[in-house]
């Protein structure tokens, strides 16, 4: 049986920028088990020598003559902002204090 | 007039027997009765939808050259980009969201004079196979107001199902057209993958998404089908190359002398009984009608879904880091001091429902270091197999079919704190999306044991997608005249309206 902790979802809620509650923490625990034991069925299977599929086309690097189209205006572009100043979108501070 | 099929009403608009603001109109109407019961649709663009059907009818009196379905209505699933119109994919992280641009699909159905009654709720970011996750509350099946319509496309399915809309737009990352085209008794198209351009389509897992049609029969869905595939250049992974003619394999129905390949993975333990006797008959038509029946054995579709649920979760951990609260969308927290970080973590926090946090965290934990190997690799070199298991399979066969979903439509709240018994509902559909081809489901009539619709699926390969018409056109015919209508004429009156 697999499972993650509250301590391991934690972890990863932090990786991938969640904040969670504690009741969440443990609720998503719980379940990771049931989950993990049948997506691990994938290990089941003699897998050697089998090449990775990440797509279903056979495509590499797809490329288009350089040539300027139409874009989106920076009143079109700023229309979502949460918050904006200047043209441009105003966002909390990245650096921490000086 | 509402209760036509697509292609009638694109005769009448056609022969100007009525208007495309009548038309537009008595749909509006239709879903001011009846989708207070049903809730199907998110936000009603009537402004925009009549000034559409304005613009068509004067197009038309001018003589212009108009599209087959111009004028016709449409339901779209509000995972797609309209330009000005709110666009929130189910997610709170996103209400109140206008985006500045027409999506692909948004483009071709304007261009083609399809008028966009307005967006359809969802499982959030197309998370879910019952609606339920949409984080503004479940869709109800009209065949039974008690169920859901399946998902993650159910406000769309069951829009064309409650006659809201002659046909809709859904999208497919592991059966979310067809699974609740099934379950609400109508048909249901994912095209090949690269068919239909993904741009303005909000990304789940970019290798499975795949936009495609709904309708209430096999051509009405291929008219659909027709206006909206093809090559665009603002998706690289769209097909550069002439699309299969599916209206034409739509209109001449025939399975005489083709192989049909009945998967033996895709029947027996977890199948209602009912859904496997409607199966069953439906390949005994087949065959009455000349086409020969083969068992086909794909024994790595048995991993189809835990391969799934690694690759899906794995793809929407990194493609739903674009909301991070910065440039569009939810921000909560901005507090004066907060760290960029801190704000972005707690808008994702209040923004994302239990279904995208679990997958979320589900694929962070399959692509860290240390289990890399073991989950997300594994299951890609599961997904070679299931193509392998799909090449040799379609060498004994022209087409493949098994039923779409296990059950028939379940209870609001059955499964919502399950969700493993939720995901298992995807297991006939998985497959399609994990190997790129195209996949349909229609109508097999209903289960004995609750009335309820089942699903019949035709699975060809990528690019052959006029294979799923014109077989799926010759069970229809067949099916139809057995029941003597077709089998949504079948389904229950809503309250609000006559059927």
């Amino acid at each position: 049986m697999s499972s993650l902790s509250r301590d391991d979802v934690a972890k990863l809620a932090g990786l991938a920028r969640i904040e969670m509650t504690e009741a969440e923490l443990v609720e998503l625990a719980s379940q990771f088990g049931v989950i993990l034991d049948a997506v691990a069925r994938v290990q089941e299977v003699n897998l050697e020598g089998v090449k990775a599929t990440s797509h279903p086309q056979p495509i590499e690097n797809i490329t288009r003559p350089d040539v300027v189209l139409p874009s989106l205006s920076p009143a079109d572009a700023l229309s979502g902002a949460p918050a904006q100043e200047e043209q441009r979108f105003r966002v909390p501070q990245i650096l921490g204090e000086e | 007039m509402i209760y036509q099929n697509a292609a009638e009403m694109a005769k009448a608009l056609a022969s100007k027997e009525i208007s495309s603001v009548e038309l537009t109109q008595a749909h509006l109407d239709r879903i001011d009765s009846v989708d207070s019961d049903v809730k199907a649709f998110l936000h009603v663009d009537k402004e925009g939808a009549l000034a559409q059907a304005a613009a068509v009818d004067a197009d038309r009196a001018a003589g212009k050259n108009l599209s087959a379905i111009a004028g016709v209505p449409l339901a779209l699933k509000d995972v797609l980009a309209q330009r000005g119109v709110p666009t929130t994919a189910g997610s709170k992280i996103l209400q109140g969201w206008k985006p500045p641009y027409d999506s692909t699909v948004v483009s071709k159905l304007k261009d083609s004079g399809v008028v966009i009654l307005g967006k359809t709720n969802m499982d959030e970011f197309a998370m879910g196979s019952s609606t339920e996750n949409s984080g503004y509350g479940p869709t109800f099946n009209p065949w039974d107001l008690t169920r859901t319509p399946g998902g993650s496309s159910g406000g769309s399915a069951a829009a064309v199902s409650s006659f809201e809309a002659p046909l809709a737009i859904g999208s497919d990352t592991g059966g979310s057209i067809r699974q609740p085209a099934a379950l609400t008794g109508i048909v249901g198209v994912r095209p090949t993958y690269g068919a239909v351009s993904r741009y303005g389509l909000i990304a789940y897992s970019s290798s499975l998404d795949q936009a495609g049609p709904f309708g209430r029969t096999v051509l009405d869905t291929a008219l659909l089908h027709e206006v909206i595939a093809g090559h665009d250049v603002k998706d690289a992974t769209s097909i550069n190359a002439k699309m299969p003619d599916v209206v034409s394999a739509a209109k001449n129905g025939d399975v005489k002398g083709l192989k049909i390949g009945v998967i033996k993975q895709l029947q027996g333990e977890g199948y209602q009984a009912g859904v496997l006797s409607r199966f069953n008959e439906s390949l005994d038509t087949l065959a009455s009608l000349g086409a020969e029946i083969v068992e086909v054995d794909c024994p790595s579709f048995d991993y189809a879904l835990a391969a799934y649920y690694l690759i899906a979760p794995s793809e929407c951990s990194s493609n739903l880091a674009r909301f991070d609260a910065m440039r569009y969308g939810l921000r909560t927290g901005d507090s004066d001091g907060a760290s960029a970080e801190a704000v972005m973590a707690a808008t994702r926090d209040a923004g994302f429902g239990r279904e995208v946090k679990r997958r979320i965290i589900l694929g962070t934990y399959a692509l860290s270091s240390g289990y890399y190997d073991a989950y997300y690799g594994s299951a890609q070199k599961i997904r070679t197999l299931i193509i392998q298991d799909y090449a040799k399979a379609f060498g004994l066969a022209d087409v493949l079919v098994s039923p779409t979903a296990p059950t028939t439509a379940y209870k609001i709240g059955e499964k919502v704190d399950d969700p493993m018994a939720m995901y298992l509902g995807d297991v006939a559909t998985i497959p399609v999306n994990l190997a790129g081809i195209c996949g349909m489901s229609l109508p097999a009539g209903l289960a004995d044991e609750d009335n309820l619709p089942v699903g019949f699926q035709i699975m060809a390969p990528a690019m052959q997608d006029q294979r799923l018409y014109q077989v799926g056109a010759a069970l229809e015919a067949a099916l139809t005249s057995k029941w003597g209508g077709a089998l949504i004429t079948k389904a229950p009156a809503l309250a609000g309206g006559a059927r």
